[in-house]
């Protein structure tokens, strides 16, 4: 377990700017998420710290040594990836020893069994020990391919995407166990995805990634309630943040350079408009059981723009109904589309 | 558009069963979904009222009609399936004006129509595209529009959005809740998806093994689950379900306490009486609140940040049964803490341990939220 360290690091393939300038430090025992689409740049940074690739530019560091130009056997790290990848005809006990068995290691075959009983208790699967690989479930055998990974406490664990091949039910059980075994042995962990749900509730911190560039690095929390920029405050929160411009709220104040105002769906309050049009009416009504979302359709003179707005089931209101707003703890971003600070 | 009626319809294949007796009716306008998992019988039961399975008993009415043994070429129906089948070596309009052509529609007629349909779905400036250059939403768009076009009386959708990611999954549910609204066509739509039936629905039926265990509005199957199979289908995440215990004589009607691990709590007072003593209280994760002074003890297992709400999974003192609760962020919990639990009493629901049905309660009397 260790830190680990990325400097101005740049990668380009062909025509293709994979990495820009990318600079981020994770410090021991830390889960740092790098969240982005598709073609960011996620994979190609796991890549790099696995030593599967060679940086144009910049410096790689693990538990202070320099490792760019390393070989992946010659770092001290694992990688998880989407589909498990396990031995199908060796048993889960067998999968968890392989790679302790290295001969680099030198280790007896009873502290071997032991190493191997321990994590499979942590990850609840010894009494799936004996067991055929192939015999398990989805979800056990992306349990066994991360204990795999865990196992040999390397200096640092990468995963890429490893909960996606999976179903919803089993993913939201997985991100709960694995924090919890990140926890319990303080592997440093740096892990890749898409999902912004996986991002908020495993990460540490999360690193947003755009088109190569890391534009914000910081806790969940910050994330979600200072983004940096549009970008950003875009990743996080579902349904979107939603995105007005200034000139539809003259009443709502705001600094001078404001282009756009943001509001997440749970800054805003909803009330019938009395006698006048109001900001706009009711669109759809979406039913989540323990809330709506109420969709309002905003006319800006030939602009529509739709606003999404968390409102109780009790709320009392109706598709075509006029309404007002309310903005609670608005954002405010630049024609730049960088976030100022009220 | 029609109203769809199903009587007593059945389905087995050799000695499987997979649609029993089901009946219900949906109404003419009606966006209805059939939710639950695979191998429910709900693509079955989609199939039989297109004709493209034949019941092995029951009766299929459309408008009034009984189409039981009909062909499915002389229902007016029209089907969507999760695999846009579109003509690749034909563009959108001659795709979308396909259906209408093989009913002999010709000419202006055929041109106003097909318009019309890309009209409504917004895709009149793909009209001369090739569907091969297209983008899987605008290719579901257009299977849609072939849909649309011919005016059925009813439309009949298996997992139209299956293929989708998430996202756009997400915003072509609003495209086509907004289409069911500009249409007022008769709908029965098929998912597995819980956020989808939620989402669009005016009713859901949650079927399991081949029957439908409720058919109600989203609110009404979210705020009162017949069944502990419903409750746990429906949410994210999911009703917890809690074992509980009353007296060994079981509850009477107006019994209004349960046992939860030693710990009495308040649930709302029964209608019926059941035998006991073992229960199933159920708790949506929003109705448990986190309380250092209630009795029911529990400690943290994890958090989970969702930005305003996190989710926070805890283990009760028998160290088995675990449960979700949904509080707000700023609220300070870390793993391992010990706390309290209050269940909102109000919104409990009480199921029968043996076959998982809700005991009629106070909760079923008036209004759903108060």
């Amino acid at each position: 377990m260790a830190e680990f360290r990325l400097d101005g690091v740049s990668k380009r393939f062909g025509a293709v700017q994979a990495l820009r300038d990318l600079t981020l430090h994770a410090a021991d025992g830390e889960f740092v998420v790098l969240l982005g689409p598709t073609g960011a740049g996620k994979t190609t940074t796991l890549r790099l710290l696995a030593g599967l690739e060679r940086a144009d530019t910049g410096h790689v560091t693990i538990g202070g040594a320099d490792v760019t130009s390393l070989s992946p056997a010659g770092r001290d790290v694992t990688f998880v990836f989407q589909q498990y990848s396990l031995y199908p005809h060796l048993t889960v006990r067998d999968n968890l020893a392989f790679p302790l068995r290295s001969p680099a290691r030198r280790w007896d075959a009873a502290r071997i069994d032991a190493k191997v009983r321990e994590v499979a208790a942590l990850l609840r699967i010894d009494d799936k020990l004996d067991n055929k690989a192939t015999r398990l479930s989805g979800g056990q055998m992306q349990r066994v391919a991360i204990g795999r990974a865990l196992v040999r406490a390397p200096q640092v664990a990468l995963m890429d995407e490893p909960l996606s091949s999976l179903d919803a039910k089993l993913r939201g059980e997985l991100r709960v166990e694995l924090k919890r075994i990140q926890r319990e042995l303080g592997t440093t962990i740096l892990y890749v995805t898409h999902d912004q749900t996986e991002a908020m509730t495993l990460a540490t911190r999360i690193g947003v990634l755009d088109q190569g560039r890391l534009v914000q690095v910081g806790t969940p929390r910050d994330i979600y309630e200072r983004p940096a920029s549009v970008y950003v405050a875009t990743r996080l929160g579902s349904p979107a943040i939603n995105l007005l411009p200034r000139a539809l709220l003259p009443r709502l104040a705001a600094p001078e350079a404001t282009a756009t105002i943001g509001a997440r769906t749970e800054h805003l309050r909803v009330r019938r408009a009395a006698g006048g049009a109001g900001i706009g009416r009711v669109r759809w009504i979406e039913h989540l059981g323990d809330a709506n979302h109420l969709h309002l359709r905003v006319a800006d003179g030939g602009d529509e723009h739709d606003l999404v707005i968390l409102t109780d089931p009790g709320a009392g209101l109706v598709v075509g109904d006029a309404v007002e707003v309310d903005f609670v703890a608005p954002l405010f971003f630049g024609a730049d589309g960088r976030r100022i600070e009220a | 558009m029609a109203e769809i009626r199903v009587e007593k319809l059945r389905k087995a294949f050799g000695d499987f069963v997979a649609v029993r007796d089901s009946t219900f009716t949906v109404a003419d306008g009606e966006f209805v979904c059939l939710l639950g998992p695979s191998g429910c019988g709900k693509t079955t039961t989609l199939r039989m009222i297109a004709g493209l399975e034949l019941p092995t008993g029951g009766r299929i009415l459309l408008g009034g009609e009984d189409v039981t043994m009909q062909r499915a070429s002389l229902r007016d129906i029209a089907f969507v399936f999760q695999l846009f089948a579109l003509y690749p070596h034909l563009n959108v309009r001659a795709n979308i004006a396909f259906p209408l052509q093989c009913q002999g529609v010709r000419g202006a007629e055929l041109a106003r129509r097909v318009e019309q349909a890309a009209a409504t779905l917004r895709i009149t400036h793909l009209l001369d595209a090739r569907v091969s250059g297209l983008s899987s939403g605008d290719r579901q768009r257009v299977a849609l529009g072939r849909a649309i076009v011919r005016e059925p009386k009813a439309f009949l959708m298996d997992e139209p959005l299956g293929a989708l990611d998430a996202e756009f999954r997400h915003l072509m549910c609003g495209e086509l809740r907004a289409l069911h609204d500009r249409l007022r066509a008769t709908t029965v739509y098929v998912t597995h998806d819980q956020s989808e039936a939620m989402t669009m629905a005016d009713r859901i039926a949650v079927m399991n093994l081949g029957t439908i265990e409720q058919l109600a509005s989203p609110q009404e199957i979210y705020d009162r689950p017949a069944t502990t199979f419903v409750a746990e289908f429906i949410g994210s995440p999911p009703m917890n379900l809690l074992p509980c215990a009353a007296g060994a004589d079981g509850l009477r009607p107006g019994a209004d306490r349960v046992r939860v691990g030693g710990v009495e709590l308040a649930m709302p007072a029964l209608a019926e009486g059941a035998a006991g003593p073992e229960f199933v209280l159920g708790v949506r994760p929003e109705h448990v609140e986190l309380a250092d002074d209630a009795p029911l003890r529990a400690s943290v297992y994890g958090t989970e940040y969702l930005g305003t709400l996190q989710v926070v999974t805890l283990t009760l003192a028998d160290g088995r049964t675990t449960l979700r609760a949904r509080v707000r962020s700023e609220l300070p919990v870390r793993a391992g803490d010990q706390v309290g639990l209050r269940l909102a009493p109000g919104r409990l629901s009480l199921f029968s341990r043996a076959d998982g049905r809700a005991l009629r309660s106070a909760l079923h009397d008036g209004a759903a939220h108060g």
